[in-house]
């Protein structure tokens, strides 16, 4: 079957198109119901968890246990995995609780047919007791950027993880896909079908591979971003399907696409290539707004300190002096930046929205090099490329992008990742890698210590020299 | 749709209108219209009470969003029950932020407002809110977490259940702005740290602190001895023999640091243990450019046991930490960037968190974390160890 299409199906596809349920099926109980509902286990302590104002995940676990049930004795021919797998997910989790332990055992080689990640296998280690869950697979599904949602997509998507899962998922996971959590081994290639053919989305990334790229908000709803972080992560997630897919790399690699220095996204902690926008030309200033601020009309920050009584705003202390590139002066009329000093840590801009805004010159500095701790400390993005524009078809970016990859799949050992490899081998030789120069913003300041590597070439004459040679002119 | 076990999947011919490498849908036609007329012309926003935001753009048009936090773990009929709301306020469309928050976008402030009383009426049987409004500006939003006992095979300790007792304890500062900066509040439950919290304003962390059994008898059967080898950071692990010469590894107990990076190449080496593992609470650290650069969190509380179901010292703890940055540090201060300005030795004099060595770096690059120079302040610290070198005599 063609894919041709498929990434738009739903500028015309509804619901009811592909609906499984009918909304008698789905609202088939009542608030009484999942009150009063007993749990196939004793779960006295995650009972505990309903109370308080937060939302509660055993509540929620429990309306979808009733509404199973229920679902169950309605139409059993439209549930392919266990009713009580809500029920028996609770049970383990109590026990759990009890003997402060996981239940669940390691790993578990599944998946579907040519993809070598996407499915995160999980066994329960007491699958006589908890039937339900004795295979739990998880599938990560790919988020479309920023996480916007049509209901119909939405519903659909509940529609088949109901009748061909637990009903169960995580809205969403750390790296951004929309996660389906539970299922049996035989429902992966149905589920993977429906998914594709149906909803017109793809697994995400698990295992040594491109991970799901995922970015911020961006220009759908943010006056702050200096790139299309949406158009940007998804052709790279496109155009790098095949390396999400099928695990080539030495370990997992990361893109991230924040569209400005705010980083939403965080993309500087957890990405092994940050993407992070910023601007070369001055903030622009409305003077008038600034006054604004300053008398008092316009709330500091848009409001972020709510009622909160921090006294007037004021300007000296609350910017001017805050501002760690100490580049702004307020004369009580007139708002100066000195752009030439400016380090577009968005401070201000943050402070006063309604009257400065980021440049018109825009584009993105890349980092290279987060991760978490494992293996070797946690280690936060080294900036690399302090300037590049983000401009379709992002073929200088590609071009990078794939410069690394090989020099990493050629030198990194397994479960190495980037960051780590850039440790190893020096910067140095990561910048020719990329092709970059070093210049001084790729350090905090230069190294104290004078334990240089010269290589052989660089010094006049080599390194080949006569003892003998020497012996003439120093006598031993 | 695709009904019966197989639906669309045929077992006897996998690769039958097998479709691969789509990708994720195109976003543009998830965008709500005010979003797709707006794309790349908003000038500014304001946020017009806790968990409403205004976004204006340069065409006039402005988009209200209203922002809940929640469980990002949820049912399919509590996304049914969002789809609901979304048809009736918001033309059918919905989005989930980063930090796993629900926004709701409509273009007029009479729906945001009819919408945000809707929401805040939606409770569960047991009395939680299903859908708090909340979680913007200078207050604590969605704590970011990962699996936990529900789904993973390496947590020293669970998510979701610390997560929701810590929301609960904390529910005013979501509700309000009412702090300093934003507070960023993140848990990994193994030092894997799936969801990287190692920048954030506090995390909680599920650590190990036994190193791993060694189940002879299926070890070389189920895992690479080299590899095996290789994963321990520390060098901890070498090959080995049983008595009856079955391949196996043996760990330098004295070296493990407890990181499960052997059990994640290795099922046959388990780390888990009721009361070796727990949790530690780190602190200050940061991901935003703003003013300061972005920083790592220090760790402030080396372990406290797991209490399920609630947690109440990781609990207590944390809600102690945030008070006291809220009443002492300074507009705009995020809490590193307060303890810096402090000092680190006033922060836990100020919290009154006991000072141990296990707050001290022993691992590679540790020298970066120690003192230096003579600057530093006097807090009873500096008193108890004058007091230790006196009786040292
Ligand atoms: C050595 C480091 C890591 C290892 C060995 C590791 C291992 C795992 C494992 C075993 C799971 C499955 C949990 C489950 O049963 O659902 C998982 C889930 C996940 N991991 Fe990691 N992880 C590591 C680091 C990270 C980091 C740094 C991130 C993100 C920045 C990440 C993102 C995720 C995501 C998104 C999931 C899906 C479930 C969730 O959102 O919690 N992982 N990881
Ligand atoms: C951080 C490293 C080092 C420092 C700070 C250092 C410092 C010094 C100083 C201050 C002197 C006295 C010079 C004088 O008064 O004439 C000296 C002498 C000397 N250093 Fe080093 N040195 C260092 C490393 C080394 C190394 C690595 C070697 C040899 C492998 C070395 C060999 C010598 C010798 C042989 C002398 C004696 C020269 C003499 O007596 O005339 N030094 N060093
Ligand atoms: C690898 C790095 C270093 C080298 C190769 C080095 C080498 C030297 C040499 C050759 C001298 C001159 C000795 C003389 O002829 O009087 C000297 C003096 C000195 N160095 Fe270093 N040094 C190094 C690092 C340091 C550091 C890191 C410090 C202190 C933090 C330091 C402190 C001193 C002091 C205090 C003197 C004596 C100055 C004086 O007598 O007025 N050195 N060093
Ligand atoms: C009879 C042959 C082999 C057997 C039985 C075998 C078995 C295994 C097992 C049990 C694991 C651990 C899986 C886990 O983490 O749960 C593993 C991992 C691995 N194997 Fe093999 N293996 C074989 C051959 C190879 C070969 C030929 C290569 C490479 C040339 C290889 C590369 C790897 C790598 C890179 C991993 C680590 C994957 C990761 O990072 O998670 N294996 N293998
Ligand atoms: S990272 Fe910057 S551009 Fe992106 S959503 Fe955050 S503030 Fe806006
Ligand atoms: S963006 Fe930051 S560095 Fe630049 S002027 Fe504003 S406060 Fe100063
Ligand atoms: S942080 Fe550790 S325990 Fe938690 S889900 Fe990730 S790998 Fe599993
Ligand atoms: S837990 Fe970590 S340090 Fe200890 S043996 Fe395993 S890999 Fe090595």
């Amino acid at each position: 079957m063609s894919a041709e299409g498929q990434e738009k199906l739903w500028e015309t596809k509804k619901y009811d198109d592909v609906r499984i349920y009918t909304d008698e099926e789905i609202w088939n109980y009542t608030d009484e119901d999942v009150a009063n509902y007993k749990c196939k286990h004793d779960i006295p302590l995650l009972e505990q968890l309903e109370e308080g104002p937060w939302p509660s995940f055993v509540s929620d676990i429990k309306q979808e246990a009733v509404h199973r049930h229920k679902l169950a004795e309605q139409a059993p021919d439209k549930l392919l995995i266990p009713a009580d797998v809500c029920d028996d997910l609770l049970g383990q989790v109590e026990l759990s609780y009890v003997e402060k332990e996981t239940h669940w055992k390691h790993g578990g080689i599944v998946g579907v047919f040519g993809y070598g990640g996407g499915v995160i296998g999980r066994y329960s280690d007491q699958q006589e007791k908890f039937p339900g869950i004795a295979h739990f697979h998880t599938l990560r599904v790919n988020q479309p950027a920023s996480k916007f949602y049509k209901t119909d997509y939405l519903r659909a998507l509940c529609d088949i993880w109901e009748y061909r899962g637990s009903g169960l998922t995580n809205m969403h996971g750390s790296t951004g896909d929309t996660v389906l959590l539970g299922t049996f081994t035989e429902q992966l290639e149905p589920m993977f079908f429906d998914l594709t053919h149906d909803l017109g989305v793809d697994l995400g990334g698990s295992g040594s591979n491109l991970r799901t790229p995922s970015c911020c908000v961006g220009k759908a709803r943010c006056e702050f971003a200096c790139y299309d972080t949406q158009d940007i992560c998804y052709e790279l997630t496109m155009y790098y399907q095949d390396e999400l897919h099928r695990p080539a790399f030495p370990y997992k690699f990361k893109f991230k696409f924040d569209g400005c220095p705010n980083c939403c996204v965080a993309s500087i902690a957890r990405s092994d290539m940050s993407y992070i926008g910023t601007w070369k030309d001055d903030i622009r200033i409305d003077q008038e707004a600034v006054r604004a601020y300053v008398a008092g009309e316009l709330k500091p920050n848009a409001g972020a300190f709510g009622n909160r009584d921090w006294g007037k705003f004021d300007i000296q202390k609350e910017v001017i002096d805050l501002c760690p590139a100490k580049c702004m002066e307020w004369d009580g009329k007139e708002l100066k930046i000195n752009n030439k000093e400016c380090v577009r840590c968005m401070h201000c801009i943050n402070v006063m929205p309604r009257a400065l805004r980021i440049g018109t010159d825009t584009g993105c500095s890349i980092l290279f090099g987060a991760k978490a701790p494992i293996l070797e400390g946690a280690q936060m993005s080294t900036l690399v490329i302090p300037f590049i524009r983000v401009e379709k078809p992002y073929d200088e970016i590609k071009a990078i992008i794939e410069r690394v990859w090989d020099w990493w799949m050629e030198e990194g050992k397994n479960r190495e990742r980037v960051g780590e490899l850039i440790q190893r081998k020096g910067i140095q030789e990561f910048l020719k890698v990329v092709g970059v120069p070093a210049i001084p913003q790729h350090a905090k300041e230069p190294r104290s210590n004078p334990y240089i590597f010269w290589s052989e070439g660089e010094v006049p004459g080599g390194w080949q020299r006569d003892i003998k040679e020497f012996r003439k002119r120093h006598p031993r | 749709m695709s009904l019966g076990k197989y639906g669309y999947y045929d077992p006897s011919d996998p690769l039958k209108d097998r479709i691969t490498d789509i990708g994720p849908p195109h976003y543009e036609q998830f965008f709500p219209p005010v979003i797709k007329r707006n794309y790349g012309k908003w000038l500014y926003h304001e946020i017009l009470e806790p968990g409403l935001l205004v976004h204006v753009s340069e065409t006039g048009e402005k988009a209200y969003t209203v922002r809940v936090g929640g469980a990002r773990l949820m049912s399919v009929q509590h996304i049914r029950e969002i789809c609901d709301i979304a048809d009736k306020y918001c033309d059918g469309y919905v989005r989930w932020t980063t930090r796993n928050c629900i926004e709701f976008i409509t273009d007029s402030e009479d729906k945001a407002r009819a919408l945000m009383k809707d929401l805040e009426s939606r409770k569960f049987p047991k009395g939680s809110y299903k859908f708090p409004v909340g979680g913007t500006g200078c207050g604590i939003t969605n704590i970011v977490h990962t699996q936990g006992w529900i789904h993973c095979h390496t947590p020293a300790t669970d998510a979701s259940g610390i997560v929701k007792s810590v929301h609960d304890a904390l529910f005013e500062h979501f509700k309000n702005m009412d702090l300093p900066a934003k507070l960023r509040i993140s848990l990994a439950c193994c030092l894997n740290m799936c969801g990287a919290v190692h920048c954030s304003d506090i995390a909680i962390l599920g650590v190990h602190r036994k190193p791993p059994m060694i189940d002879d008898e299926v070890l070389s059967k189920i895992c690479e001895i080299p590899l095996v080898v290789a994963a321990c950071p520390l060098g901890a692990i070498r090959p080995a023999k049983t008595e009856d010469g079955k391949k196996t590894v043996r760990v330098n107990q004295e070296r493990c640091m407890f990181c499960g990076n052997c059990y994640t190449m290795c099922a046959a080496m388990p780390l888990a243990d009721s009361e070796g593992d727990g949790v530690a609470i780190l602190a200050g650290g940061k991901i935003s450019n703003r003013k300061s650069a972005p920083k790592f969190s220090k760790v402030i509380v080396p372990y406290i046991p797991n209490e399920p179901p609630r947690w109440p010292k990781v609990v207590e703890t944390i809600k102690h930490i945030v008070e006291v940055y809220a009443k002492d540090a300074r507009k705009y201060e995020r809490l590193g960037e307060w303890a810096e300005r402090i000092g680190w030795e006033k922060f836990f004099e100020k919290t009154g968190i006991p000072f141990t060595e296990k707050s001290l770096d022993d691992y590679r690059l540790a020298y970066d974390t120690y003192r230096t120079t003579t600057h530093f302040k006097y807090t009873e610290h500096v008193w108890q160890l004058a007091k230790a070198l006196e009786e040292a005599e």
